[in-house]
């Protein structure tokens, strides 16, 4: 059970080598022993979304993985993410919309949106702000009631699909 | 309509909706939370709970644990004793409230089912939980008390053995005669239910003791809003140097309450620390939330009203009963709550007569306490229920009913029934601009056509009256060491930029922004020089810190008062340099200027000067560019805000379900710093109270065991069934203050459950049925129509 294990993966673009206990979360493993502490554990049975990361380009819950499982796979957090400035818009967009609060919710809402603003601009649709409240409902925020990060995703969604909306705002809609 | 507008009276900077600064480290990963903290030598802490509700301690074997791989020790509740000296959750304002006696792990017995019991320190917290599997403990298990009323019958079984009943708490409120009031008049009742829920912060609650004997110094990082009570807290029951206990707020994922209360962990993982003179780490997992967090609400109110065949509102008579868990909260109490919600009960209307009788009853739950609006949601939703069912009775309108008796403007200053005492609410203005802001009409007129087609929807209100800027009339009379004032320490830095640190603390809300704004606005300084911080009681003055609406109110006074005496600072040095009248300059753009604006030296040169080359000072004029103040509320004992909420909903008779609509707010909360920063508090607020109204409720079994403590099985609001919300404000600023904030944290909360109670049940109305019980679940709603 806990005999260490040998992991090699890539994490933010960079190699990495460590033993680990088999029983390891990959959300304990970013987080204690990379110190990739972006990652926040708030349920630990993915009900919850903050602990999403990228494997292999596809958004996870790294608390529903064990380290093990990733062995030889890519995983992007959100620090690797924002220092590639993959997700700059977006964090553009929820800074200046107070799409936040606390902040914990926020690295896996970021993931999660940048995953879905990549498949609708793959699929030429703008999505509405329904489809948005529903991408996100894998995504617990306690503090904002959600608004301003559809909002903000709203914003970024159509600046790139070219009708740029540089305040972000929207218009009233029941 | 776009994001939030500037206010109306906008200056520089206060007023304007502006995007947090810190926020774009919390948006790169890079927050800073308790878990995140990594100490050298840190050990782990697991505890293991109690799976009984209510049960007699008996033999505690550790030995094999002790054994396991990684630990290092294994504590009981025997072995805080002789470290740490008992509390007691009661305060001496709350005549006759009794509470047993806590200590961090207990001795005798356990009494609610997740109690911590035993604890185990190791090298990680896996093999700390790994510990926890080879322990064994006897427990004899007695009956436990769970059901509210059942709590106060005679037969009960009585959780404190040391006391008669299960009451903690009781008082009485009694102005005029309500006997006479209800003569003659038309009366209505109700008999509403409030179920427990909980914070659910997204950061569970995390402690990190570090105890260094060499100096005797604790320093503890911790997920809290109030840092300096728990300094208070830590040396006085372990009998440290205050100076020398040290407690760091770093980021914290989510509040709301929650994390002000003492939890026996906390003081479970001071101790250990002392113990092992090493650094001890305990991070609550999400099933140990439920199982330990405060729980809000759990109330059960029936109150009357009479009213008048005229519509006039004349007297409410209220019982409100509430279940605690098994003793009261400390520092705070679990009676507050209960305190208000009878208090506030009719708050803004013109009554002449008012009883209320308030029960804290004990239970084996989880311990209940102040969570966001404490008290508010319960006060309005039974206020505006009854209010809305005597314009049902009388045949009014529920906008004009209010419109009849709400607290006129010529009445302020204004006194209530129960003794709270307005400065000055916007009740009508609020009411005018909702009605406008709805489109009530319009909205009418849809439901009517739609209800033609069997579409079942509601429109409901509610009106509150929202505590906010507490003098020390909350806790310090009662005896808590808990402070109603706030420190700021302004230095100017020899570059000439501003450091600010002050003693409210930042949990997303936007403490740090707005202090930022009125320091800039104050000195005359840019935003980006003026540098904020919080959350460090070594580093930031003594005061009360962010809790009960006060962040804006009074942090945001004291430090535009601070920002007056350093300007004032900055200006002698100048007009010594410059040879001028220190009332003839002023400061703009990081510069000091002629009282006409021409610039005459920057901040830089004036800080180069006083640090470097204070020789070029008179010998009369003091270097310092480091300015202390403390402010405190003197005037009103709370600054009273008010706002109406309006709700739409969509009830489905078929299942039960309920789709929000839309939610409106229009709000007063005085001055209003940063409308950005408002707005979402206010949507945040709704979304919670929306949560109390429509899923959150922590179920028990017969047993007093936790049915759903699961963030699969406990539900909160999610993006797809939240509406978009929409806000307007009315600014009456409190003249106690220059800035004349007051607050808005727990306005959103305060209303929405009440104005959705009311929209449910006027959609209900035309089908012969009602709803008087929160949440409004499918289930209880397709009971209320007699479905199922």
């Amino acid at each position: 059970m806990s005999t260490p294990q040998s992991l090699s993966l890539t994490v933010n673009g960079t190699p990495v080598r460590h033993f680990v206990e088999p029983r390891l979360s990959l959300a304990d493993f970013l987080r204690g022993d990379l110190g990739l502490t972006g990652t926040h554990l708030g349920c630990e049975t993915g009900a919850c979304g903050a602990c999403i990361v990228n494997l292999d380009g596809q958004p996870v819950h790294a608390c529903l993985m064990l380290a093990v499982q990733a062995d030889g796979l890519r995983v992007d957090t959100v620090e690797g993410l924002s220092e590639a400035g993959t997700l700059a818009d977006l964090q553009a967009a929820f800074h200046a919309r107070n799409a936040l609060q606390c902040g914990f919710c926020t690295p896996g809402i970021l993931v999660v949106a940048h995953d879905c603003l990549g498949a609708w601009a793959a699929s030429g649709t703008v999505p509405s702000r329904e489809v948005i409240r529903d991408a996100l409902s894998g995504n617990y925020c306690r503090c904002t009631g959600y608004e301003a990060i559809v909002d903000a995703i709203e914003s970024v969604a159509k600046a790139r699909a070219g009708r740029s909306d540089p305040q972000p705002g929207r218009e009233a809609a029941i | 309509m776009s994001a939030a507008a500037d206010s109306p009276g906008a200056g520089r900077y206060i007023g304007r909706g502006l995007p947090r600064p810190g926020a774009r480290r919390l948006l790169a990963g890079r927050g800073r939370y308790t878990d995140d903290v990594v100490l050298p030598r840190m050990l782990h802490a697991a505890f293991l709970r109690s799976p009984y509700a209510h049960a007699r301690l008996g033999v505690i074997d550790v030995s094999a644990a002790a054994a396991m791989p990684g630990v290092h020790r294994v504590l009981t509740g025997a072995d805080f004793e002789p470290l740490c000296t008992p509390w007691v959750g009661t305060l001496s304002h709350f005549k006759g409230m009794r509470s047993a006696p806590q200590r961090p792990l207990p001795t005798d017995k356990v009494v609610w089912a997740g109690q911590p019991v035993v604890m185990v320190i190791a090298e990680t917290r896996a093999q700390a939980e790994d510990a926890l599997e080879v322990i064994a403990v006897a427990f004899e298990e007695l009956d436990a008390v769970v059901d509210l009323d059942a709590a106060r019958a005679p037969e009960s079984p009585v959780i404190d053995a040391g006391a008669p009943d299960n009451v903690l708490f009781r008082t009485r409120i009694e102005a005029g005669s309500t006997a006479s009031a209800f003569a003659g008049a038309e009366i209505v009742s109700v008999d509403l239910r409030f179920g427990r829920h909980t914070a659910v912060t997204m950061e569970p609650r995390a402690v990190l003791a570090d105890f260094d004997p060499s100096e005797a110094r604790l320093t503890v990082h911790q997920s809290t809003q109030t840092p300096y009570q728990f300094q208070d807290l830590y040396a006085r029951h372990f009998g440290l140097s205050e100076a020398r206990v040290r407690v760091i707020a770093p980021d914290v994922g989510g509040s709301f309450g929650m994390k002000l209360h003492l939890y026996h962990e906390d003081m479970a993982v001071v101790g250990a620390s002392l113990l092992l003179k090493r650094p001890v780490k305990f991070t609550a997992d999400r099933m140990e939330a439920f199982a330990s967090d405060i729980h809000a609400r759990d109330h059960r109110v029936r109150a009357r009203l009479a009213v008048g065949p005229d519509g006039t509102l004349r007297a409410i008579e209220v019982d409100d009963v509430t279940g605690v868990g098994p003793f009261s909260a400390y520092p705070r109490t679990s009676a507050v709550e209960g305190n208000q919600v009878v208090r506030l009960i009719g708050a803004p209307y013109r009554l002449t007569d008012y009883r209320a009788d308030l029960t804290v009853v004990a239970q084996n739950k989880v311990q209940m306490s102040q969570y966001r609006a404490v008290g508010h949601p319960i006060a309005c939703a039974v206020t505006e229920r009854l209010v809305d069912l005597a314009a049902d009775r009388l045949g009014l309108d529920p906008f004009e009913i209010r419109r009849r008796n709400y607290v006129t403007d010529d009445m302020y200053p204004h006194t209530t029934p129960s003794g709270y005492r307005f400065e000055k609410l916007s009740l009508a203005t609020c009411l005018e601009k909702l009605h406008a802001l709805m489109d009530y009409p319009a909205l009418c007129a849809e439901q009517a056509a739609l209800r033609a087609k069997g579409i079942h929807r509601g429109i409901g209100i509610a009106t509150y009256v929202e505590i906010t800027n507490p003098t020390p009339a909350f806790y310090g009379v009662g005896g808590a060491h808990i402070s109603a004032q706030d420190g700021c320490v302004l230095k100017l830095t020899p570059a000439g930029e501003v450091s600010c640190a002050i003693s409210i603390t930042e949990q997303g809300q936007g403490s740090e922004a707005i202090i930022g704004q009125i320091v800039a606005e104050g000195l005359g300084v840019d935003r980006d020089h003026v540098r904020v911080l919080t959350g460090d009681t070594e580093t930031t003055p003594s005061g009360g810190a962010t809790w009960a609406c006060r962040g804006a109110g009074i942090g945001g006074e004291t430090a535009l008062q601070a920002s007056r005496k350093l300007k004032a600072r900055i200006l002698e040095i100048a007009a010594a340099i410059l040879q001028a009248e220190p009332g003839t300059l002023d400061i703009r753009d990081d510069a000091v200027t002629d009282a006409d604006g021409m610039p005459r030296m920057t901040l830089r040169e004036v800080a180069n000067l006083a640090y470097y080359r204070s020789d070029l000072l008179p010998p009369d004029v003091s270097p310092a560019l480091t300015v202390a103040h403390h402010f405190a509320p003197r005037g009103y004992p709370f600054a009273f805000t008010n706002g109406i909420h309006g709700s739409l909903v969509e009830v489905d008779v078929e299942t039960g379900f309920v789709t929000i609509l839309k939610h409106w707010v229009v709000e007063d909360c005085g001055r209003v710093i940063n409308p950005l920063l408002v707005d979402e508090q206010i949507r945040g607020g709704v979304v919670q109270g929306l949560g109390a109204a429509f899923f959150e409720e922590c179920r028990y079994g017969e047993t007093g065991q936790l049915l759903n403590g699961s963030m699969s099985d406990y539900l909160v609001p999610m993006a797809c069934e939240m509406p978009d919300i929409v806000i307007a404000h009315v600014e009456t600023p409190t003249l106690d203050t220059e800035l004349g904030a007051k607050g808005c944290g727990e306005a959103g909360t305060a209303a929405s459950s009440g104005a959705a109670l009311n929209a449910v049940n006027d959609a209900l109305r035309p089908l012969g049925a009602g709803i008087s019980q929160l949440p409004m679940t499918p289930e209880r709603i397709l009971r209320a129509l007699d479905v199922i």
